[in-house]
């Protein structure tokens, strides 16, 4: 049985459906994410499990227990806050104090319980200062260690890195991917950082308009997006709009408009002539002045269009058809070349077929 | 809501609304009955009914409005007093504005005790801030002598400051003086001011900066400070009472004569019922235009 | 960032100041003035003080005045302060409306309406006579409002999931209220009731309709005294009151450094 499971769960806030329908199922030990733009019903999502909101329909369970109408201070899960949300009257201790004095726990165990949490977040020596007096990051860290002192059974954490800096996200990062592991607990962790869900999660819902748009593991959503949605908000992609012609087995042959066939791998229950879109990463793109047309590979030549200098990589807008601009991204490895072609320059380009994937939505 | 929740809103909503409703509804109601009733033998009012023949008969009027119309007396000093507030209010935004101004582009280390030298002097007591004006336009005073001094220089009569239109105006100016300069701060500091980088870019020089951009920006802020003055200055009476000569009353000098000395109590409502609305009046143009300004921002 | 501002400036805000403090002084330094006219400076007495502190009238207006603001501030701090969060939590109909426009309208309006109020109460049911009742009564219901602002604007200023992360670490409804919400807006509380107590001390208009005849004040003694006869006794009793209520002012801003360290 899942640790956590939500069935059907639906949320209203007047006209407005801010969650439709969403099942899913968290294991123990998973560090689960739930991403997607703002507005899609995330973050309803999670005050929902913290008890913050009840869903109009549906259940929440946990360890197989209705938590629907069980109010968030009889739950065995904690928040991280999006503004930590540390209690500014209280020193670090008194933080992260208060979830054992609520449970009635003895001085002397709270006591250790505390210093046991203030050295896993590395901040024994910081225990007497007030939130305000400390950086973001380990403001941070005291709301994770305040979360985590009574081991619940569900972390939550509410988009817990967006207020810190770039350096200092990443370093984070790090940090609760090990927290995670050591403490083993079960994270659900909200994001709109496609990146962020990408480097932390064993496994990520991509939701929007209040719907799983998909579930699965980050290389499946980045290699396969299920929708155009997907496609478009995780990472850069290419969507070129295609028809089916044939079905043979295992791969299918697309016609892209104003372009050409391309092969790509069979999407169950795609027939002939049905209409749809090539999705493919601009990273998985060969570009060249001359390349070899393979049995295995897409092939088309073009005219390079425009380019961005990005520093580490160059992006390529090649013009293959009549209006059909494709984007190739190429790392710039060799010193002082920053560009290896100017716009007009005729290119080819050329990817394996199984780097395309197919969606019908 | 939960049971929970419904006892919390009761629990914090209810004491307060039952006093207020005690002792600012419930009075405010007598009061515009009153206005209706005719004055008691005695002063205070008479009986609102009478008992004939098992019949109750009630003993209300319009007399006590009509009594505004009968006389010009009572329109002339409400446009007295709505000028005094006036000129009152005109003078606190010209005093106001450079001060506000100035405050709001100093560095941001010394805003906060700019700000509260301007506050400061509210904290003390009203009377005290009006007293020490009886000092200063007193006849003896060194600042009378100097201006009689300059009058008669100048082949004039010399003249009384004390007891004049004048001394109201500088007393209202006086106390209400923080009212404009907090809210034209508020307003001035949220200017950003690369609009006037970019209006001297263009071409504008400093007249026409001010004219053309921080001025109408500011308008939200003069408009909520000149409500904070005109208001309480429309409906005051301690400082005409005391600053003021017989010829510089105010509505509210009538009213607390008429209430507290005549004791005519109909007639004192219907006075207060009056000013009432011209603070309405007032408050919902300042609102209309606040809402305007808003849009526009 | 800022620009040089031009000179003009400076002088009109150098004069404003002046016109805003010289007042002040006049009444201070002739406080200590060895003359019965606030005229010219002749030398220096502690005399006016002497016979201030032997004007038994004064004293017991002062009396008066120290209990009608300790009485009615305390008051309108607690229906202030539920005032304030329930205007801050709930939409309300009538709330923000009876709390919030005493602060409006003049104060003028709220001294008629309140001895009309009193006098026919007390010819139907003979109880609150004019005096010192009436005038507590009338403090709280126009102090009550600006607590609740000051209260409401702290509330607004805490962030709010504070409290659900009080509730989602355990803490019961009223938990969360007495452990997390009661101690940040404290220093709001503490404000609005130094605000309520100065209010209170200073009001002339007011306690002047709501008095009656027996009951007096600080500020109706010093009008009866500037209305009747001048002399520095006034301004010895204004430079006392100004000095405690800057001790007030000192006390709320040593509260005030906790409120915005609170804030982060």
């Amino acid at each position: 049985m899942a640790l956590l499971e939500i069935r059907n769960v639906v949320k209203r806030f007047g006209d407005f459906t801010a969650v439709n329908d969403v099942s899913l199922s968290v294991e123990a030990g998973e560090f689960f994410t739930l991403l997607g733009p703002s507005g899609c019903g995330k973050t309803t999502l999670l005050r929902m499990l913290a008890g913050f909101e009840q869903p109009d329909s549906g259940a929440i369970l946990l360890d197989g227990l209705d938590m629907s109408r069980v109010p968030p201070e009889k739950r065995p899960v904690h928040t991280v806050f999006q503004s930590y949300a540390l209690f500014p009257h209280m020193t670090v201790r008194e933080n992260i104090a208060f979830p054992l004095k609520m449970a009635g726990w003895d001085r002397k165990k709270i006591d250790s319980q505390v210093d046991e949490l203030l050295e896993d977040v590395r901040l024994t020596q910081f225990g007497q200062r007030y939130p305000h007096e400390m950086s973001g990051g380990q403001r941070q860290r005291v709301a994770i260690a305040r979360a985590l002192v009574d081991r619940p059974r569900l972390l939550l954490l509410d988009e817990p890195l967006s207020a810190l800096d770039a350096k200092l996200r990443e370093q984070m990062q790090i940090e609760l991917i090990n927290l995670q592991k050591e403490v083993g607990i079960t994270f659900v962790y909200v994001t709109h950082d496609q990146g962020e869900a990408l480097a932390l999660s064993h496994r990520i819902a991509v939701m929007s308009h209040g719907q799983v748009e998909q579930l699965d593991i980050p290389e499946r959503i980045y290699s396969h997006p299920k929708n155009r949605f997907v496609a478009d908000f995780i990472g850069q992609c290419n969507v070129l709009e295609g028809t089916v012609k044939a079905v043979e087995g295992a791969t299918m042959v697309v016609s892209i408009k104003g372009c050409g066939d391309v092969k790509c791998s069979t999407v169950p229950g795609v027939v002939s002539g049905q209409a749809g879109w090539l999705a493919l990463r601009p990273e998985k793109i060969k570009l060249d002045k001359e390349l070899p047309d393979l049995p295995d590979e897409a092939y088309f030549k073009g005219r390079v269009h425009d380019c961005l200098y990005m520093g580490d990589v160059t992006i390529y807008i090649v013009e293959v058809g009549e209006g059909v601009l494709v984007e190739a991204m190429l790392p710039n490895n060799i010193p002082g070349v920053a560009k290896f072609f100017d716009d007009h320059d005729l290119v080819e380009i050329a990817w394996r077929f199984d780097a395309g994937s197919f969606l019908t939505e | 809501m939960t049971l929970q929740q419904r006892i919390g809103k009761w629990v914090l909503s209810w004491p307060p609304l039952v006093y207020m409703v005690l002792f600012f509804l419930v009075p405010t109601l007598i009061m515009v009955v009153a206005a209706f009733r005719y004055p008691g033998d005695y002063g205070g009012l008479a009986p609102m009914y009478s008992v004939e023949d098992g019949k109750v008969v009630w003993d209300l009027t319009l007399e006590n409005f009509q009594r505004l119309t009968e006389d010009a007396l009572y329109f002339d000093l409400f446009i007295k007093s709505a000028g005094y507030a006036l000129a009152t209010t005109l003078a606190c935004i010209l005093m106001a504005y450079p001060l506000a101004w100035l405050i709001a582009r100093s560095p941001k280390r010394y805003r906060d005790l700019m700000l509260l030298l301007v506050i400061l002097p509210f904290w003390s007591n009203f009377l005290i801030r009006i007293y020490a004006w009886m000092i200063i336009l007193g006849p003896q005073s060194a600042f009378t002598r100097a201006v009689n001094w300059l009058v008669t220089g100048l082949g004039f009569e010399p003249i009384q400051l004390l007891f004049t239109p004048f001394a109201v105006i500088v007393g209202m100016v006086y106390v209400h003086l923080p009212f404009m300069v907090l809210p034209l701060y508020a307003n001035l500091e949220k200017h950003d001011m690369a609009l006037l980088d970019a209006a001297q870019d263009l071409g504008a020089n400093a007249w026409q900066r001010f004219w053309r951009v921080t001025w109408p920006l500011s308008l939200p802020g003069v408009f909520a400070g000149s409500a904070l003055v005109f208001i309480p200055a429309l409906g005051m009476f301690a400082i005409p009472d005391i600053l003021g000569g017989t010829d510089s009353i105010m509505i509210g000098n009538l009213i607390k004569q008429q209430i507290l000395d005549t004791r005519d109590w109909p007639f004192g409502s219907v006075l207060s019922i009056m000013l009432t609305g011209g603070v309405l009046l007032i408050a919902a143009l300042g609102a209309a235009v606040a809402r305007g300004g808003r849009k526009r921002g | 960032m800022a620009k040089k501002n031009a000179w003009w400036l400076w002088a009109a805000a150098i004069l404003t100041y002046l016109f805003l403090y010289l007042p002040l002084v006049i009444v201070v330094v002739f406080s200590f003035n060895d003359s019965r006219l606030n005229a010219e400076w002749v030398g220096f007495t502690l005399d006016w003080y002497r016979k201030l502190f032997h004007n038994e009238k004064m004293l017991t207006a002062a009396g008066n005045s120290l209990m009608i603001g300790v009485v009615s501030s305390l008051a309108s701090t607690v229906l202030g302060t539920l005032a304030g969060i329930a205007l801050h939590k709930y939409k309300l109909r009538f709330l923000p409306f009876l709390v919030l426009t005493p602060i409006a309208i003049p104060e003028l309006l709220m001294g008629v309406s309140l001895v009309i109020f009193f006098v026919i109460v007390n010819q139907l049911l003979g109880i609150l006579e004019l005096g010192l009742i009436t005038i507590i009564l009338s403090h709280i219901a126009f102090c009550v409002g600006f607590v609740a602002i000051v209260v409401r604007a702290r509330m607004q200023g805490m962030d709010e999931s504070l409290v659900e992360a009080a509730r989602d670490l355990g803490a019961t409804p009223f938990q969360a209220f007495r452990l997390v919400t009661l101690p940040v807006i404290m220093p709001g509380i503490i404000a609005g009731a130094l605000m309520a107590f100065t209010l209170s001390i200073d009001d002339f208009v007011i306690t002047f309709f709501t008095a009656g005849v027996g009951a007096a004040t600080l500020p109706l003694e010093i009008y009866s005294m500037i209305k009747i006869a001048v002399t520095p006794e006034v301004n010895a009793v204004s430079s006392l009151l100004m000095l405690l209520t800057l001790v007030l002012i000192v006390i709320a801003s040593r509260v005030s450094p906790s409120a915005l360290r609170a804030n982060g």
